[in-house]
């Protein structure tokens, strides 16, 4: 407000929005005005470097005439090239060449979804738990180890019935929750998981309560065996959940993600069981926690590989972040379990808790990547410009080699 | 549906010979249930001939009651509404580029042109104006020093695709999705729980659940009005005609004819998007007409329904679930039943 452009240096936006200066101030020069960063770097052109969001322009090529973008006018596009050297990771190749690619001024294709990461992380996380803790309580159970079967029924029991809760939270009409179990669509995975649910739930609840009370032993030992049916079934179908749709790091990695999440429950299960079970029982589950992180780590690898350009929202960000911090837990978990929790019952536990810390981060990790992939628009359509390229090369190689039989000069110059 | 899930292919989607889930489909109304329905009806929109008046998003808003979701000023040309979503069925995108349209000449050096003396030369009264020499420039002057006198303006109203196969539709856990009897997709407003899973689902971004309320919404293609025999609003408050409504073979037909005249006219980008029965979600009912890359625009360059993949997802879902229960009894299997004597014996 005041009468000197200078006071309003680094204010930035917030003068934009001031309708009321004095006119003096108005009519300095605007070019001087934003070099300083006293007024907004808004032309009539649109937004300059303001908004981190929408930094891919549109028409594809760089209209600035290389002159940069401060300052330059013209609607032009800026290719994405130019910043990634900067935010790549010391001593680090890219997996893949920077990208580019034109957006509507690098607004996100897709929509995202409005599920909280709580809710639905947590959702496939407890959802994991009770699963992969049903088999292992069954298991127990079979071979007489009472401790860690009926700590395991009661881990799942609570799971379930917290992974339930979790998913009727994040319905936009909770009371609507019914709904769920009007038709039953297998085209569509949250239909079948509700079913599941609708089927495992009570399994497992009935196993719970059972070992805990210590009545009904004939009805409890047939609804743990139920369970540990369902089980699998329940900690790996959430894989389907969240590759049905078009968010590309979920869609992209179907065929890996599953093995991540059942390797991931697993993970998770073992560690509830050495959290809960005498060291004279935890045997299975050392063995068990070893075999899942094994699974759950390669697995994710061999998804990063799989998604070339994508696999960054697994490796940088949030979802970075989080992927980051489950592998170094489920290292030191699994470690311990091999190591220590025979002996220890002290190691045990602290195993079994990182085991479970790990898996709960794996799902935020996979949560947090599959919204940033959904978020950036390049996720989106640099994968699916490549693949329209290399349709139309085959296109034109099929009609080239008909023509020429073999034209060895076309291919090499691809 | 349900029974033709388990044959799938992965690659094609053919179910046991029937294109449920991917690939062209003929008679989508009719593989949803309906019987002696009306033909498939859609939009052709024609971006060639928007002048980004924005009287759809307005008609549309006003047909459908749709709450206000923000006027901003978002420094995206003249775009306000930003894309589509729970409350914006109609959305009209600017996009300002440096490239002539066709053989318009947007470089024309008009400077040396004094207009006041054009018009003082144009005699009044009765007699018509003739054309005169100086007021039409021979030759493209050349561009001005900044190269930035080339600008084409390129206005596209989005809209809902109502896809052939419709991912938002098949992945909807309560059925509030479905098909019409005219081919579109619509939400049951009084089923739909809020789940959110459509969202996520839609290759193209459209449907969104409004916040406060939960549910999601999109364009119905006026549902209502189909009803009524009447055109939607958005169509029918196109002051240029570049939203058609029609059965879409015709919209087909005519598209094509558009794009070959507007290619002879010079205009070597027209293209068509969504046409094509046989991409990824098995042709839109409604597509456009483009004059640049789709993803100018901030559509996908090569949508494919998700559910397409969905036999493969739950064969690795399978697979997963049944090395998880292998793999637990393999261990236990491995370490065999526990005696407290053996343990103790051991440690």
């Amino acid at each position: 407000m005041s009468g000197d452009a200078d006071a309003h240096r680094g204010q930035g936006e917030d003068v934009r929005h001031n309708g009321h200066r004095p006119y003096g101030e108005i009519y300095e020069d605007p070019a001087r005005l934003r070099r300083d960063g006293s007024i907004s770097d808004v032309t009539k052109d649109g937004v300059r470097g303001e908004r981190p969001g929408r930094a891919a322009l549109v028409g594809g090529h760089d209209l600035t005439g290389g002159r940069g973008e401060r300052g330059a006018a013209g609607s032009g596009g800026r290719h994405r090239g130019g910043r990634a050297g900067r935010k790549r990771r010391k001593g680090e190749q890219p997996m893949v060449p920077e990208a580019e690619f034109t957006s509507y001024y690098g607004r996100p294709v897709l929509n995202q979804p409005a599920w909280k990461a709580q809710n639905i992380a947590g959702y496939f996380f407890l959802g994991g738990l009770a699963g992969a803790g049903s088999v292992l309580a069954a298991g127990a159970e079979l071979t007489g180890r009472p401790v860690m079967a009926r700590a395991l029924k009661v881990s799942s029991a609570a799971s379930i019935a917290g992974s339930a809760a979790a998913l009727i939270h994040d319905l936009g009409r909770p009371g609507r929750f019914v709904n769920m179990l009007r038709v039953f669509k297998p085209t569509s995975p949250m239909s079948v998981g509700s079913w599941l649910l609708a089927a495992y739930g009570p399994a497992a609840g009935t196993a719970g309560l059972c070992a805990a009370s210590g009545r009904l032993p004939r009805l409890g030992r047939t609804a743990s065996v139920g369970a540990a049916l369902l089980g699998p079934a329940v900690a790996a179908y959430t894989a389907v959940l969240a590759s049905d749709t078009a968010v590309p790091a979920w869609h992209d990695g179907y065929r890996e993600l599953p093995f991540v999440f059942v390797g991931s429950a697993a993970a998770a299960a073992s560690g509830a069981a050495l959290l809960a079970s005498p060291l004279a029982e935890n045997g299975p589950a050392r063995t068990a926690a070893l075999a899942g992180t094994a699974l759950e780590n390669a697995a994710v690898k061999t998804m990063e590989r799989r998604l070339g350009l994508v696999a960054e929202v697994y490796r940088e960000g949030g979802g970075g972040r989080w992927m980051r911090a489950a592998e170094a837990l489920s290292a030191a978990g699994a470690a311990g379990a091999a190591l220590l929790a025979g002996r220890s019952r002290v190691a045990a536990g602290v195993s079994g808790a990182a085991l479970l810390a790990a898996s709960a981060c794996t799902r935020l990790g996979v949560f947090q990547a599959g919204m940033a992939s959904s978020k950036d628009p390049k996720y989106t359509v640099v994968p699916q410009r490549e693949r329209l390229r290399a349709r139309e090369r085959e296109q034109q190689q099929s009609r080239a080699g008909a023509r020429h039989g073999a034209s060895d000069g076309e291919e090499a110059r691809d | 549906m349900t029974d033709s899930l388990t044959g799938g292919g992965s690659t094609g989607g053919s179910l046991v010979g029937r294109n449920l889930l991917a690939g062209a489909e003929d008679d989508p109304a009719g593989d949803a249930g309906h019987t002696g329905h009306p033909p498939r009806v859609g939009f052709f929109t024609d971006t060639s001939v928007c002048i980004g008046c924005k009287a759809c998003e307005v008609a549309c808003k006003e047909w459908n009651a749709i709450p206000e979701d923000g006027l901003d000023l978002t420094g995206m040309s003249y775009d306000n509404s930003q894309g589509l979503g729970a409350s914006t069925w109609r959305h009209v995108a600017f996009i300002e580029q440096s490239k002539p349209l066709g053989h318009a000449h947007a470089d024309v050096d008009h400077s040396g042109t004094d207009v006041l003396a054009l018009a003082a030369e144009i005699p009044t009264g009765s007699a018509a104006a003739q054309p005169h020499a100086a007021g039409a420039p021979d030759a493209p002057g050349p561009p001005e020093a900044d190269g930035r006198t080339e600008l084409r303006w390129l206005m596209s109203s989005d809209v809902c695709k109502h896809c052939t196969h419709a991912a938002c539709l098949d992945v909807c856990p309560t059925g509030s999705l479905f098909r019409t009897e005219f081919g579109t997709v619509v939400v049951q407003e009084d089923i739909c729980n809020g789940c959110g899973y459509c969202v996520p689902a839609c290759p193209y971004g459209v449907i969104e659940q409004r916040p406060h309320d939960g549910r999601a919404f999109k364009c119905t293609m006026c549902y209502d009005r189909l009803g009524a025999g009447q055109e939607p609003a958005c169509a029918k408050a196109c002051p240029t005609d570049s939203i058609q409504f029609g059965p879409l073979d015709e919209l087909r037909e005519r598209a094509e004819a558009r794009v070959t005249q507007l290619r002879e006219a010079g205009v070597s980008d027209a293209r068509l998007y969504g046409h094509d029965p046989d991409d990824g979600v098995g042709g839109d009912g409604a597509f456009f007409l483009l004059l640049d890359d789709p993803e100018v625009y901030g559509l996908p360059p090569d949508p494919v329904v998700t559910t397409r993949d969905l036999p493969d997802m739950w064969r690795h879902a399978g697979a997963a679930a049944l090395a998880l229960l292998g793999g637990l009894a393999a261990v236990f299997a491995a370490h065999g039943r526990s005696t407290a004597t053996t343990r103790r014996f051991r440690r």
